[in-house]
């Protein structure tokens, strides 16, 4: 025959009960938007995408990449700031022109063309692409990520995240 | 005189009881040992340094892309003994890291990580890993060229996770850029977040060291 206190609640065991339930609720209720304020701008989606013009395709000499730099209004936080961007145009002399951006595929650095080399290089790891944004030596994983483009009027255009 | 500074102890110690714990702190009994049993005082001391410049950095500096570098201009140039604070603070940073790690190889040749100090061994594996996320963020806090290159890579790093990696990136950089959402979440990190953890752990820590006794020198035939 069981014990009545095998059935029973103590007050002790009631009392803590109670305690550890409404720390759990005020932990979670606390807690829970806690995680969504610190995640919450790595959410936030971007503008849409958008053509900007870059000049003119005639002036671009074949297999020397040309920089091009422009600005986009971008929101950040509670602000609007303007960030700007370099592309690099090349042209293989036969109408096809291709734009690359300058960040580097491994760890983000910004690539720069050097004339001497005839190679892109990233000043962080020694990352060297050629002119077709292809890898050639050093530690980036892909290519140089490359713009949709457009030409209109001899005007070259690309489409850029907003 | 020496009667009345032990009067002023005893009337003290009889309502806080802090005599046994000093005495269980300063006069406990250890092995003879060597130098090398120094490093985690030596740590000790100089996450204190850090913490006390850092304090006092906090009053002139200003997280923003606009005011960050500049505010540390005027610590180092017009603050009088700025130099000193910063200077203090800055090299202080590499010297904990390089204590901690001797530190960490020093318990981990002696063998002193073992039975029963398994988890003083653990919770020293965090204190690490905290200790160079207070590196990492504090990096970028002057916002010059380079502080700025080294957390676009060492975020980039984070962002090579499988699956989740663009997310992690994201979240630590507070967006898709480095940003002043970055700047602030940084310098939050590297003044509240750790720091906290930092010195809750050094306390478990120092707790088990005091409880389970500092190993000795393990002798040739062991």
């Amino acid at each position: 025959m069981p014990k009545k206190s095998d059935y029973m609640i103590s007050r002790r065991g009631f009392v803590g009960g109670v305690v550890g339930l409404v720390g759990t609720v005020i932990s979670a209720v606390v807690g829970l938007p806690v995680i969504g304020y610190v995640v919450s701008p790595a959410l936030k989606k971007g503008a849409e995408e958008e053509w900007i013009t870059l000049g003119p395709v005639s002036a671009l000499e074949p297999g020397i990449p040309a920089p091009f730099t422009f600005s986009q209004m971008k929101e950040v936080g509670w602000r609007r700031a303007r960030i700007s961007q370099t592309v690099y145009a090349v042209t293989d002399g036969s109408g096809n022109v291709t734009v690359f951006s300058d960040a580097c595929t491994h760890l983000s650095c910004k690539v720069h063309w050097e004339e001497g080399r005839g190679a892109f290089i990233c000043p962080c790891h020694d990352g060297l692409f050629d002119t077709e944004g292809k890898v050639v030596s050093g530690p980036p994983p892909k290519p140089l990520y490359s713009f949709q483009t457009q030409i209109e009027n001899d005007q070259l255009m690309i489409l850029v995240e907003g | 005189m020496a009667t009345r500074t032990a009067k002023v102890i005893d009337w003290l110690d009889d309502r806080a009881g802090l005599l046994s714990v000093w005495n269980s702190v300063f006069d406990r009994k250890v092995p003879k040992v060597n130098w090398w049993y120094t490093l985690g005082s030596a740590t000790l001391f100089v996450a204190m340094m850090q913490a006390a410049t850092g304090v006092f950095l906090s009053i002139y500096y200003i997280p923003t892309p606009e005011e960050a570098y500049s505010s540390i201009d005027y610590i180092m140039n017009d603050v009088a003994f700025g130099w000193l604070v910063r200077g203090i603070h800055h090299w202080g940073a590499t010297l904990m890291v390089i204590l901690v790690f001797l530190h960490m190889l020093r318990v981990f040749y002696y063998g002193a990580y073992k039975y029963p100090r398994e988890v003083t061994w653990l919770t020293g594996v965090v204190l690490f890993l905290v200790t160079m996320g207070l590196g990492f963020t504090g990096y970028l806090l002057p916002w010059n060229q380079r502080s700025y290159w080294a957390t676009a890579v060492g975020s980039s790093i984070l962002g090579t996770v499988p699956i989740v990696g663009d997310f992690l990136l994201r979240v630590m950089r507070g967006g898709d850029d480095l940003t002043i959402l970055t700047l602030s979440r940084f310098y939050g990190v590297h003044i509240w977040f750790l720091p906290a953890s930092l010195f809750g752990l050094m306390g478990v820590h120092l707790y088990l060291v005091i409880r389970n006794g500092i190993s000795y020198v393990p002798r040739r035939d062991e």
